[in-house]
Formats: structure tokens, sequence, C-alpha cells
């Protein structure tokens, strides 16, 4: 099989995030909270990206940062997924009262702004990482439900599948073997959308000062910890912008590359 | 009763109760969730007094349901009670807020949508091509960044780095410099009292409309080129072409009136987002808004400005959707022509 | 000799695919085909599914649909040659010198827009004729075409009408312009038999009226005989053979050709009933959850051990919620079903596993009634696993007996679906069925979304398969020919009852009830004349009534 250069491009940039994030203590210059020169130095030879506000390696609190961001992203993600795909497929299979009332359900949770129930939340909740990942996996387990039921019901309505029930197969031939086979290349497409927004979502929490606490780094914490910065001129907050956008742009090309043309199944944001 | 009547009263009275439930889940997510709110406002270090009079006053020593029937109350009568941390009226200080996130939201979707359609009809009409293709990568890149980073990036580039720019253009004569600058600028802070008028006003917040258009353009336009080509693809469309109809006939008559729905509902949708894009760009410009009220309120705990701010998004979030969903039920000549 | 009104030459027609993963490469669909067509002629284009009958057709209009590009050639209307010319002068040919029926009316009316504005719009907007009067020409077209309500039809919406009535109302939006050539592109393929030869003769009867010329595209040999003076057969985007109708039907050169004349002739003798059934069905009564009408109205029918019932019927009639029923998945409200002595339980998931194997079932569309991601192997080797519990080179060996039984032969195992064409595909199907070792297979349309002669292969194989493995069919269509050649039995179904029930021989005889009789004579024989003759016959039967 041919991977498409995008697809390549974006493989390769996916892996060395994730790398980056597995291996931050080996690869950063400086400690994540270790105050090594002074306010906001310039690029240099010993601090490449310069220093932060109060004087700390700007790419060691990048790649530590990176490391929380993408860990509560991921974790976030699985939990959507696990969630959402176990329920989702559960009401698709089972249909009737079931499928009826969990579908109303993520219906209602689905008529609040994911950031604004998100807030309402945080208002009266400690905000420790744990509570951010299950927070956000949880809220976005509803847009994963929809697909994978939307995903199932195409699948299950198929002769095939009927062809199984009339053999007399039980139901876990028929999940496992005839629907998520099939399910799979929409459903991994949807862990790429899923893990972006994931990404954006605690990068802006954490930018609001409603998500991971300081002084642990993470992207959206950097920008705001730096954003005086930027009316000097100084763009320090600007480097995580630049690494959430190649994370995310490359992602999203190794989604699409395994989408493959079905695009019309794609989950929402926000 | 016509048909199409008792379907569209069933999406109000749906919309309705959807508002409702969301305001039993908004309170339900503020008052009963965490073990001790007024402990978790006040922090460990509380007196016990302390927390008694914040019970009180919370109300958390009656049962849930008389609290919520008596804030509900409250809500409907337009009293959304008083802020613990000032003591103020949460409705009085929130109307002149809401004015101002209702101005920016307008102003942005007012560029926005029209931007967006003709964008999205050019996806279409140059469909695979390079245009398609800059659209498209584009779209990818603005959906990628969340939206504070688009707001600083801007602020970096055009309030701070374009007049360095400018002034070092020496060049340029003095008079087209000095002009320049004073017209070029874009502020980073975006200021709103009731003393400007409608051009400082707008002119105040040129950078918060940038990201906020930038924000959702990219998802509308996406949208609206799906579905355009969906109807594109139609088989009437097909028809129309074999009678011998031009490009902009077969757009004005045959596209046009079956896109209507699916746009108007993109559109919808991406207003509800752009809703909740405003209250992060709110933030990054410190604009009064209802958004930095909001977020302001949730660091601090206050739970009743949460709640009634929380209602408000959610009652503007899922207006929009009934708008969506009522337009395209009376955009479909199956309903409304019935056999 | 008359010029011709359209002139094709060495017409070449390629396409741009895409297949998925790998770059899009072109290919020539159609590779040079010469025909002339002179005014107030029709000529039918035949053809099976990939020959290129609709593409020649479009490109009459000069249009290529999708991907599809008109890459050499020439194509002259009325002397003028419309590949060259600019897209003004093609505007000006389409909708006023050629129009164009298609297969769907339902789709390609615009659902927003009342039927007269679409049906005259062409008219009016080519100047051929002021909106008044192309509204009384389309008034007067509606009632040439057997339409109700002629006067007021034009101000319902296309929903508000039926299939058949939208198929008449789009031949009114073709002939309305007064074209010189009119392209149908399948225009009854996708109605009922009954619903069919309405149209059919309202065409007939426009052309002929009209002085109109047309192209007539269609897979039926038997369809086309009715209204076309000549016919061009097709294979492949190459032309086989081209004659008069007479000639075509009666004398074919080509053995394409002759193929496709004979095709449904297959003969087969009727076996008599034996002393116990296999399945009996007891005054079975079902309906949908949710609905408040019985879909199945107390059917009674015995199917005897290797031997054929057809159960035959239009869309709607009943006949595949019959098969749901039998199988378990529609529990009927009242009846019983007997199965090799056996009384069955109505429910699919109380039944013992081995009335699950005697009983199988193949479907009509083979591409959805086999899990793509599964290879050949699996999927015949499932039933084998399941049932017997065969493993391992026992199951291989079974296997390959079983792909040698449907006629694929070696290196079939390790493919997927997708690689396989629509005939073997259906034969996986049938492997399938046949691992279960079954008494009883329900073969549910499983010929109808196959080209004739495809079809064909597959009557002959499950036959051949019946005297070998001696397995009853009960065999689901709407297709009278397929139920001469195969069936035993039969049960004709209209609105969930059977009207018409018995051995072969007496159902297909005289005297007939007023169903049954519409429904024999609709079916399209391959004959000079024959719609003339069912028309005549049916006048003469209501004038006597």
């Amino acid at each position: 099989m041919r991977i498409p250069l995008a697809a390549l491009i974006g493989l390769f940039f996916t892996g060395l995030f994730f790398a980056m994030a597995i291996f931050a203590p080996l690869i950063a210059p400086y400690g994540m909270a270790e105050v090594v020169g002074d306010v906001w130095e310039p690029p240099s030879d010993q601090f490449l990206l310069g220093t932060d506000s109060i004087g700390r390696d700007l790419l060691s609190r990048i790649i530590y940062g990176g490391q929380t961001t993408i860990f509560i992203a991921t974790a976030a993600t699985a939990l959507s997924f696990i969630i959402g795909s176990v329920l989702g497929f559960f009401a698709a299979v089972s249909g009737g009262w079931v499928d009826q009332s969990i579908s109303r359900f993520v219906d209602l949770i689905m008529s609040i702004p994911t950031l604004i129930f998100a807030l309402v939340v945080l208002s009266v909740m400690p905000t420790t990482i744990t509570i951010l990942i299950v927070l956000m996996g949880l809220l976005d387990s509803t847009r994963v439900y929809r697909l994978a039921r939307a995903v199932a019901v195409d699948i299950t309505v198929m002769d095939y599948v009927e062809a199984a029930r009339l053999r007399g197969e039980k139901i876990g031939w028929i999940i496992f073997r005839e629907t998520l086979p099939n399910a799979l290349s929409p459903l991994v497409a949807e862990i790429g959308l899923r893990f972006i927004f994931a990404v954006l979502f605690v990068s802006t929490l954490s930018f609001l000062g409603l998500g991971v606490q300081p002084p642990q780094a993470d992207w959206g914490g950097i920008v705001k910890e730096n954003k005086e910065g930027i009316n000097y001129g100084i763009s320090a907050a600007l480097y995580p912008a630049y690494a959430i956008a190649v994370l995310c742009i490359s992602i999203n090309l190794v989604a699409d590359w395994v989408l493959n043309r079905t695009t019309s199944l794609k989950g929402g944001r926000g | 009763m016509h048909p199409i009547l008792t379907l569209v009263a069933q999406r109000l009275a749906l919309g309705f109760l959807l508002l409702f439930a969301a305001s039993i889940l908004i309170f339900v997510g503020t008052a009963i969730l965490p073990g001790d709110v007024a402990q978790s406002i006040l922090g460990q270090s509380a007196t016990p007094e302390a927390l008694a009079n914040l019970r009180a006053e919370l109300g958390v020593d009656q049962p849930a349901i008389t609290r919520y029937f008596s804030w509900l109350g409250g809500v409907l009568q337009g009293d959304l009670g008083t802020a613990l941390t000032n003591g103020r009226d949460i409705a009085e200080s929130l109307s002149s807020r809401l004015g101002n996130t209702l101005f920016l939201a307008f102003w942005a979707a007012l560029i926005a949508v029209p931007l967006a359609i003709t964008l999205g009809l050019l996806a279409v009409r140059y469909k695979d091509r390079w245009p398609d293709k800059l659209i498209s990568a584009i779209t990818l890149t603005t959906i990628s960044i969340p939206e504070f980073m688009i707001g600083y990036l801007l602020i970096f580039f055009l309030s701070i780095q374009l007049p360095l720019l400018i002034g070092g253009m020496e060049f340029l004569p003095d008079g087209l410099r000095s002009w320049l600058l004073s017209n070029l600028r874009f502020s980073s802070v975006a200021l709103m009292n009731d003393s400007m008028t409608l051009i400082e006003k707008i002119k105040s917040i040129t950078l918060p409309i940038m990201v906020l258009t930038l924000v959702v353009l990219a998802h509308m336009m996406r949208m609206t080129r799906a579905a355009i080509l969906n109807v594109m693809q139609s088989a009437y469309i097909e028809t129309a072409e074999l009678k011998g109809l031009g490009m902009l006939k077969i757009i004005r008559k045959h596209a046009f009136p079956n896109a209507i729905a699916p746009i108007v509902n993109v559109v919808m949708l991406n207003l509800a987002y752009l809703v909740v894009g405003v209250v992060v760009v709110e933030v990054v410009f410190a604009y009064p808004g209802m958004g930095q009220y909001l977020v302001d309120h949730v660091s601090k705990r206050d739970v009743p400005v949460v709640q009634a701010c929380g209602l408000i998004f959610a009652a503007v979030y899922i207006g929009l959707n009934l708008i969506a969903d009522i337009v395209s039920i009376l955009a479909n000549p199956r309903l409304r022509h019935p056999k | 000799m008359t010029n011709p009104l359209l002139k094709v030459r060495g017409l070449k027609i390629g396409a741009t695919i895409y297949p998925p993963g790998e770059k899009s490469r072109d290919i020539e669909i159609v590779h040079g085909v010469d025909f002339d067509l002179a005014p107030g002629k029709v000529l039918g284009l035949i053809g099976e599914s990939g020959a290129g009958k609709s593409t020649i057709g479009l490109a009459s209009m000069a249009y290529g649909r999708g991907g599809v590009e008109i890459t050499g050639g020439s194509v002259e209307v009325n002397g003028r040659d419309i590949l060259h010319s600019g897209l003004r002068d093609v505007r000006r040919l389409r909708g006023a010198e050629v129009t164009y029926v298609s297969q769907s009316a339902a789709a390609s009316f615009n659902p927003a827009k009342q039927i007269m504005e679409q049906v005259t719009e062409a008219a009016i907007f080519q100047n051929k004729f002021s909106r008044q009067d192309a509204e009384a020409r389309a008034v007067e077209l509606f009632r040439k075409l057997g339409l109700p309500d002629p006067e007021n039809i034009g101000s319902r919406y296309p929903h508000q009408v039926s299939g058949g009535q939208l198929q008449r109302c789009m031949t009114a939006l073709a002939l309305c312009p007064q074209p010189d050539l009119v392209v149908f592109d399948e225009p009854t393929t996708a109605l009922d038999v009954t619903t069919q030869i309405d149209v059919l003769a309202a065409i007939k009867e426009a052309i002929r009226d009209t002085g109109v010329a047309a192209l007539y595209i269609t897979h039926d040999l038997a369809v086309v005989a009715q209204v076309s003076d000549h016919i061009m057969v097709l294979q492949q985007g190459a032309m086989v053979e081209y004659g008069t109708t007479d000639q075509i039907i009666n004398a074919p050169k080509e053995d394409y050709t002759k193929a496709l004349v004979s095709v449904r002739s297959i003969t087969h003798e009727e076996k008599q009933p034996t002393a116990t059934p296999v399945l009996q069905v007891e005054g079975i009564t079902a309906r949908y959850a949710g609905t408040n009408f019985d879909v199945l109205k107390d059917i009674t029918v015995d199917l005897h051990p290797g031997q054929t019932l057809a159960v035959v019927g239009e869309s709607g009639s009943g006949k595949s919620t019959l098969a749901r029923v039998i199988t378990g998945l529609l529990p009927p409200s009242a009846g019983q079903i007997t199965f090799d002595g056996r009384t069955l339980t109505p429910d699919l998931a109380t039944r013992p596993l081995e009335d699950l194997r005697e009983l199988q079932m193949i479907y009509q569309m083979a591409d959805t009634a086999m899990n793509p991601r599964q290879t050949v192997g699996t999927i015949i080797g499932r039933p084998l696993e399941f049932y017997f519990g065969l493993k391992g080179a026992e199951k291989q060996k079974r296997i390959q007996e079983l792909l040698d039984e449907i006629e694929l032969g070696d290196g079939f195992q390790d493919r997927y679906p997708a690689e396989l064409s629509g005939g073997q595909k259906q034969r996986v199907c049938i492997a399938r069925a046949l691992a279960a070792k079954p008494k009883l297979i329900i073969c549910d349309e499983v010929t109808s979304a196959l080209d004739p002669l495809v079809a064909d292969g597959i009557l002959k194989l499950l036959l051949n398969l019946q005297k070998i493995e001696d397995v009853a069919y009960l065999f689901i269509t709407h297709d009278l020919a397929t139920v001469r050649a195969i069936a035993d039995s039969i049960a004709v179904m209209y609105q969930g009852n059977v009207v018409r029930y018995g051995p072969k021989s007496e159902v297909l005889s005289p005297p007939f009830d007023d169903y049954t009789d519409l429904l024999l004579s609709s079916v399209p024989e391959m004959k000079l004349g024959w719609l003339e003759e069912v028309l005549e016959h049916r006048k003469m039967e209501s004038a006597g009534n």
C-alpha cells in the first residue's frame, strides 16, 4: 500500500511529538520549573527559544508542557472513546427504548456548549488533572457516541449481519467479527479529530486559568504566563501556538488519509 | 391545522423542554455534584462561622428541589439573584455585558457569514482546482489553532509588529507613514464604553472581530461547500443542464431553492459555535462582555453568576439550533405541500 | 435518402476513475461507434450494464456525466457537428432539438418546483413557445400520456404524484419543446411490470403522434422490440450488431445477440407433489410493529422437498415479508409454520440450531449480503465451522468442493467480495447457503439485480444444484419469466393476499383471475407487435364487460 506524502508528513510529526512527550526529561535541556536566567531573555545558544516571564528555559517548558497537554488529551480521548463507542454500539444493537433513552440524554448534554458546561462544572470542582480528564472525556464521549451509533446502525441493517443472525451467531461474533471491522476506519479517523479537540480544549481551559495549574507546564498555560510579553514584541507566548498547530495539522492529515473519502461521517467541534 | 404548523409547534415545545432540562442540568452541575460548595468557595482555612453564613446565604440548608424551583422562579421573573463576591444584582451587571457580547457577535457574523458563503461557493466552482485546495489548506490551519492563540498571533503581528514595520519604512514619505500609522492601528485591548461613537466602537473591536471570523469561517466554509456540492450533484441539476440552461440560471432556479435550508443550517450551527468562541476572545482582548464576566466568576467560584451566565449561553445556543431546525422544516417541499 | 437527423462517427468516450488508495487513471469506455438516425425513427440501444449505452445516448447532447468525456469521433445533429461547437451552441441544442428522459423521474424533478414549471421550462427558455402556448401544450401532452386530471396535475409538486405518473410527466417534459430527438434512458426499468406496460404504451403513442425521433436505451430486448425501428446491440463499449428490429429479434446473426434473444428460455419440467411437504405455511397473518395494517393476510402455502415454490408479486405485495416471517425475523400475529415435520417457533432467537441450519437464505443484493472485510474462504467456511465444526484441511477441502459446485474453481478462496463480479458474488452467496446442507433455501429476488445473461447462468446453476442436493427453494420474485423457468408451484401475491396458488401448469393456464391476468399479460414478450396485441385484447375485454 502506498502512503500519500501528506499522510507521511503527518505520521512523522505526530510520532515526533509523542516521542518528545514520552522522553521529555531526557530531551529537555533544563528542568520544568527551574529558574535559570533573566526574564524574557532572547533566544541564544544557551536558551534556544529564550526564557519565560520568570526566567525559566522556554524550550524546556514547551517540551514538558507538551507532555502534560498530550497526556491529558490522550487520556481524555481514550476515556471518551471507551464510553462513547461502547454505549453507541450497545444502543445501536439493542434499539428500542434503550437506544431512545441514551440518545435523548446525549442530546440534552449536547444542547449546552461544551466549554460552557465545563466552566459551570469547574466553578465548583477543584481543577486537578484527574478532574480535567474525566470532565473532558465525559463531555466528548457524547460526540463519539453519536458517530459510533450512526456507523453501527448503518452496518447492522446490512444483509450480512442479518445473515449472521439467521445463522444463529452469538452477539459477540456479530459485534466483533461482522460490525466492528467495518466500523473501524471512520472510528479511527474520529480518534484523531477527538484528540485534536482535546488538545485545543485543555489548552483553552488552561489559558483561562481553569485547567492545568502552575507551576506545572502546559501549552495553554505557557501562553497565559507569557501573554504580557507580546505587548513588548516578545514572541514567547506564540511558540506553543506553533506547536499546537503543527501537532493538530499532522493528526488531521493522518486522519484524512485513514478516513479516505468517507468524509460524511466526521463529528463536530464545540 | 396545516401539518407544518403542527411540526413547528412541536419543535418549539421541544426547544422549551430542552431549555428546561438544560436549566436542571446546570443547576445539578453547580449545586449538587460537589461535596460542599461553601468549603470549596472559601477554601480549607475558612472558619466554621464563615462556612455556616455562606451556607445560609446559598440556601444549601434547604433541599435541592426547593432551591431549584426558587431559582427557576426567580429566573422566569428576570431575577438572577445576587453575586456572592460583590453582592450586586446579577441581572443588572449582565445586561450591559450581554449587549456588548451581542454587539461583538453581530459584527463578527455580519462579516463571517457572507464571506464564508462566498468562499464556499468559490470552492465549489473551482472544485479540486487550486482555489479549492488553497481554501481547504487555510481551513485546516485555522481549525488546528485554538481561538486564543489566533488572537495573540493577530495582536503580535498586527498591533505590535505592523506599526514597527511601517515605522521602519523610511523610503515612504513621512506624511503617508504617519497616516498609515494612525489609521492602521489595531488595538490589543478592546475598550468599550457608552461615550464612544459607533465607529470608535467598531475600530476598537477590529481584532476580536477578525479572530471570531477566522474561527467560524473555516467550519462554515467547509460545511457550505459540502451542502452546495450535495445539491449540485442531484439528478435534477443534470435535468436542468440538459434543458440547455446557463450555469447562473441553474443555480438561481434549481440549486438555490434546495440549498437554502442546508445553508441556513450551517450558518445557525456556526453562529451557535461563535457564541462560545466569544467567551475566549473576550478574555484575550479584555472585552467587557458576558464571556469575560463568566470566566472571572468561575475562578472566584461565584456560583449564582455562573448559573445565570450558563443558562443564558445555553438559551442562545438552543435557540439558534431551534431556528435551524424550523428553517429546514419550512423549506422542505414535502412538508410544505403534503399529499 | 433523407439526411440523417443524428449522425455518429467513430465516437470514443473516456472516463477518469478513482480507485480507492490508488492514483486516478483514464480508461476508454466507448471504443468508436458509428450509426445514423433518420428523422422520426426510433433506434433501440441495447446492452448489459457497462455496455456504454447511456453514455452514447448522452453524447448525442454533447454531455458527459460525472468524469466522462468525449475523446474522439464526431456527432452531428441536423447536419451540425455538436462536439466542436461552443458551449453556447450546445445549450441552444439541449432542451430544444434534443431532450432527455431519465430512468428515475423522482430524482430528475426538482422537489421544490411545481411540475408545470419544470415541464414548460425548456420550451419557454429556448423561445420555442410562449408561456401560455407551452402550458397548453403541456396539458395536451399530459392528456395524451394518460395522466389523471391533465388540467391540474401540473400544479402539483413531484412528490405528490406516483412513480409511474412522474415518469410520464418526464416524457411530457421531454416532448414539450417539440424536439427533433428524444433520448429515453431506461424510462420504464424502475417501474412495476403492470405500470411499465402503460407507460411504455404512452411513450410509444406519444412518439408516433408527434413524429419525433428517439434513442431508446434499455437492457431489456423485449421492451425495446416494442418501440424501435432499428436496434443496435452493444457490448463493453463496442457495437456487436445493428439491424432492423425484425432482423435482430427473429434472425440474429451474432452469438451475443442470439444469447440475448434466447435469454429466459430455460425450460423446466414441473415435478409432482410428494406425500409430505418440507414447509407448510398455515394461516399466517403479520404486521410490522407500530403500523396498523396487516402486510400478510391469512397466507397458506406448501412446499415439497426438492421442489421450487415461486412467490410472485409486485412491490408492496408482501412477498419479502413472507420470507421474514418464515426465517423468524418477524414473528407473525397469527398462524403457524411447519418445517420438516416440526413446528417452527415464531421468533428467531428461540429456534434450535438445527432449524437454522436447514433453512438458509440468499439475498437480492449480493454486495451487502457479504461482509466486505471477509474473504470468500471465510464467508463459505464459517457455516462449515459453525454447524459442523470443520477445521483445517478438512474445511479447506469442503470449501473447494463448494467452489467447484458453483463453477468458480481455484484461486477464489483468498479473494474479497469487492474483487468479484456481480454474478460471482451471487454464486458465493449460494455456496454459503449450500455449505449448511439445508433442506430449504429462501431466494429473495436473487437474480433481479443481475444482467439477463448472468441471471440466466445463476438460474441454471440453482436448478442443477437442486437436482444434486435435493434442496427445496422458496423463490421470491417479481419477474414472471424467471418463474416460468424454475417453478414447480406458484403463489401469486397481491396486497398481502395469495390471489392464486397451485402447480405451475394450473396457475399459468386460463381461466385467470383479474390480477393474475393483468400481471401475466403485462410481461413483455420477445416478439414484434406484442404491445399492440395486449392493448387490443384489453380494450376488447373492457368493451365486453
